[in-house]
């Protein structure tokens, strides 16, 4: 736990692991975050109308930046992932994916709302955030920035149980985390060190590090970004198994749509700090009906939209969000007109919008339900 | 019409440390002006080194031979006075992760300006507004002339360095992976950007990538790489949505057609680790991954056959997949 990881990212993480077992609880004593929310999720399928396992209201995370200015990383999102699904958080660079997936993992703690797992909200005591850490677990972004280059792939998955103290069968442990993630035989891997590894291998050691203590929710950032082509499906597949064999519920950061269509249950997309649109997979990305997730799946090769919308201007910067819709300087539909003939052009220009009941943020995609309703 | 480039059995082994690396092992092709041809293939199997032995631009001890022609002249055995040219008004490469190879200490209209200057000896001023109406093609606002590579975001400086490579108007473009940093819709951009400039100005173009759907939709043509070798070599639309080589079959499935059910919650993927160069498998070199190998695939060498006119694939079972 000497922080000697070769990334920033590793550096992070052992640090945050590090904090978090400054104070160690006994294994057994009753942690603060945890409740009963194993609610029969191991069906293999998703479970919409099962309580949220984890839940965010009104989130929103502020950091300072450069010259006084104020970054608005995550700016009002109200978020549900069930036990045992797939969601998808999706958005280009900077628009706040990572600090949100962060935040819901008690990392970062909120400017304001508050993040709950089980229905309870979180705590932010050492104590407690650590029992959470244990069913909310971390995947990061580059496999090799996350494993330290000195330690074994035993000591790598078994680092976790070691932290939360749990002692007993630690072989059989590190063995299974090792063959579900994929890892077969487990025995063969135990000596191996990261550099003898493919990426692909990589990447399913720090999901074996992840899967050791059993968690119920696993956050993946860009789990498949740093992989070959002809790797990433192998992962993916693994994703998915996991939720098929163990119920496990995950959140999945990415700007890759593709990804959401070959995993996800759900997809929720991000413009600068909120969720502009939200819901089934299916129908998210064959029929968008935000103007930014209709231009994001517009581009795609291929794509099932006829026309691609090109969005120009700047990407855009949680330093300056601007008034009214915070689209709406690169909004096609309000360039366009039809936002004028819909007599909302106004109101994109000053009011702010929210995700709704129809889990949409756009008042002209409000106006065109509502008239065919 | 005489071609821009032309390749003919171009074999590159690199000497290192670790020996003897064999990284492209017998490869031709051939463009003429405004082709298009897309070079995929997995991390490791040759795509960048191909692209840097056609600018010579590979370490000096590496071991070169074939032929490569640019607009009628051997690269292979050019002065490097010639080669200097070239390098800008011949053909321009935008590498992977180019853009941290800008200079931190000057502005960025500068950087783009210098190479006119320098080839087209333009006066300074001049040289700078033809900079500021470059990066306006590439999406940079003019106010952006001033500003320094650090105040730039990955994406902007991508541009820049894509404003660089058409500074001197060159007749071949090699865009080596030059936008998988980037995220969806400034790859959009980007790529828009690039087919409007290939057509408008004729320019032939390689671009080069692991992500097939990409390719496919920029390029014309579509070649896949494996282990130093062209494994395919066809239409792209087609390559992509049937190719005939297994191993391009798993590349091209690795990356799903959103809004396809066949392909939703289903990723595909492809069993086992890329080959080491310096020890192949026997035989097909991809044999080990393969998952529709045959008895024969372990002892006989494959090259390229034809499986259509316009189409060539270095399988054994290429007349059965037809
Ligand atoms: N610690 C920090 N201090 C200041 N600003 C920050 C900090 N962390 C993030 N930001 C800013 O918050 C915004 C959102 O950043 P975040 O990393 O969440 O984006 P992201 O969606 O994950 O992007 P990417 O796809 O590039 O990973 C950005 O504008 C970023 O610059
Ligand atoms: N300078 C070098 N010295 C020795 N080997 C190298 C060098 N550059 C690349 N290689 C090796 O050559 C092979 C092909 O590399 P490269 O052309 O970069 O592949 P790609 O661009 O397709 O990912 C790899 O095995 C790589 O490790
Ligand atoms: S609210 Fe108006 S500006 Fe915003 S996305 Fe909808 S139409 Fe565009
Ligand atoms: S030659 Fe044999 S091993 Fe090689 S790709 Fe064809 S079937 Fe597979
Ligand atoms: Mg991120
Ligand atoms: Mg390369």
């Amino acid at each position: 736990m000497s922080g000697d990881g070769t990334s920033a990212q590793s550096g992070r993480r052992s640090e945050e692991r590090a904090q978090s077992s400054a104070e160690q609880t006994r294994s057994g004593a009753r942690p603060d975050n945890m409740s009963d929310t194993r609610n029969g999720a191991r069906t293999g399928t998703m479970n919409h109308d099962a309580k949220p396992l984890l839940s965010a209201r009104d989130l929103a995370v502020r950091f300072n930046a450069p010259g006084g200015r104020v970054a608005r990383a995550v700016d009002g999102v109200d978020i549900d992932l069930a036990p045992g699904e797939i969601l998808a958080l999706a958005g280009e660079s900077g628009c706040g994916k990572t600090t949100l997936a962060r935040t819901l993992l008690g990392l970062e703690r909120p400017s304001e709302g508050t993040v709950a797992f089980g229905g309870s909200p979180l705590r932010y005591s050492t104590r407690a955030l650590k029992a959470y850490r244990r069913a909310v677990q971390l995947v990061l972004q580059d496999p090799s920035g996350a494993l330290n280059p000195r330690h074994t792939v035993y000591d790598a998955v078994a680092e976790g149980l070691r932290i939360h103290g749990i002692h007993d069968n630690e072989r059989e442990r590190v063995a299974d985390a090792l063959s579900r993630a994929g890892l077969r035989p487990p025995e063969k891997f135990f000596l191996t060190y990261p550099h003898e590894l493919s990426g692909g291998q990589r990447q399913r050691v720090v999901i074996a590090g992840a899967l050791v203590l059993e968690p119920q929710v696993i956050i993946a950032d860009e789990p498949v970004a740093s992989l070959d082509a002809s790797v990433r499906g192998e992962i993916l597949a693994l994703l998915l198994r996991l939720r098929d064999e163990l119920g496990l519920a995950a959140i999945v950061v990415t700007h890759d749509l593709g990804l959401a269509w070959n995993i996800a249950d759900r997809i929720a997309v991000m413009y600068l700090g909120r969720i502009v649109e939200e819901g089934p997979v299916d129908r998210v990305l064959t029929e968008p009906r935000h103007p930014y997730t209709q231009a994001l799946v517009s581009v795609l090769p291929n794509s099932p939209l006829p026309e691609p919308v090109v969005l120009t201007g700047e990407p855009p910067d949680a330093t300056a969000v601007p008034g009214g819709c915070r689209f709406h300087p690169r909004c096609q539909v309000l360039a366009g007109g039809l936002a004028e003939q819909a007599g909302v052009d106004d109101e994109c220009r000053r009011s702010d919008v929210a995700l709704g009941t129809d889990h949409i943020a756009c008042h002209y995609a409000r106006t065109m339900s509502t008239a065919t309703t | 019409m005489t071609p821009v480039l032309e390749i003919d059995d171009l074999r590159i082994t690199y000497r290192g440390s670790r020996g003897e690396v064999p990284a492209v092992r017998g490869i031709s092709m051939s463009l003429e002006p405004g082709d298009t041809l897309g070079l995929a293939g997995e991390s490791g199997c040759g795509k960048s080194t191909v692209a840097g032995a056609i600018l010579r631009l590979l370490p000096r001890e590496t071991q070169v031979t074939g032929r490569i022609v640019l607009d009628g002249d051997d690269v292979l055995t050019m002065s490097f006075g010639k080669l200097r040219a070239v390098r800008w008004a011949g053909a321009s490469i935008v590498f992977q992760g180019a853009m941290h190879s800008l200079n931190p200490v000057h502005r960025i209209a500068r950087q783009i300006a210098e190479p006119i200057v320098l080839h087209e000896g333009l006066s300074s001023d001049a040289a700078e507004k033809r900079a500021v109406e470059l990066m306006a093609q590439v999406g940079l606002p003019a106010w952006r002339a001033s500003s320094y590579p650090h105040q730039l975001s990955g994406g902007q400086r991508q541009r820049v360095m894509i404003a660089m490579a058409l500074a001197c108007s060159p007749q071949l473009i090699i865009a080596d992976e030059a936008t998988t940093a980037l995220d969806v819709m400034i790859q959009a951009q980007v790529l828009a950007l690039i087919k409007r400039l290939v057509a408008e100005r004729n320019i032939a173009l390689v671009m080069i990538s692991h992500d097939l759907s990409v390719l496919a939709d920029t390029c014309d043509r579509l070649a896949v790489m494996y282990a130093g070798k062209l494994v395919e070599d066809g239409p792209s639309h087609e390559v992509f949505a049937a190719a005939r080589h297994p191993y391009a079959q798993a590349l091209s499935a690795a990356f799903p057609t959103v809004g396809d059910p066949a392909e939703r919650r289903n990723p595909h993927g492809l069993a086992g680790d890329p080959p080491d160069p310096s020890n192949l498998p026997t035989g097909c070199s991809f044999h080990p991954r393969c998952p529709v190998v045959r008895d024969d695939c372990a002892s006989t060498s494959v090259e390229l056959r034809r499986a259509r006119d316009d189409w060539r694939a270095a399988c054994l079972r290429v007349e059965e997949v037809a």
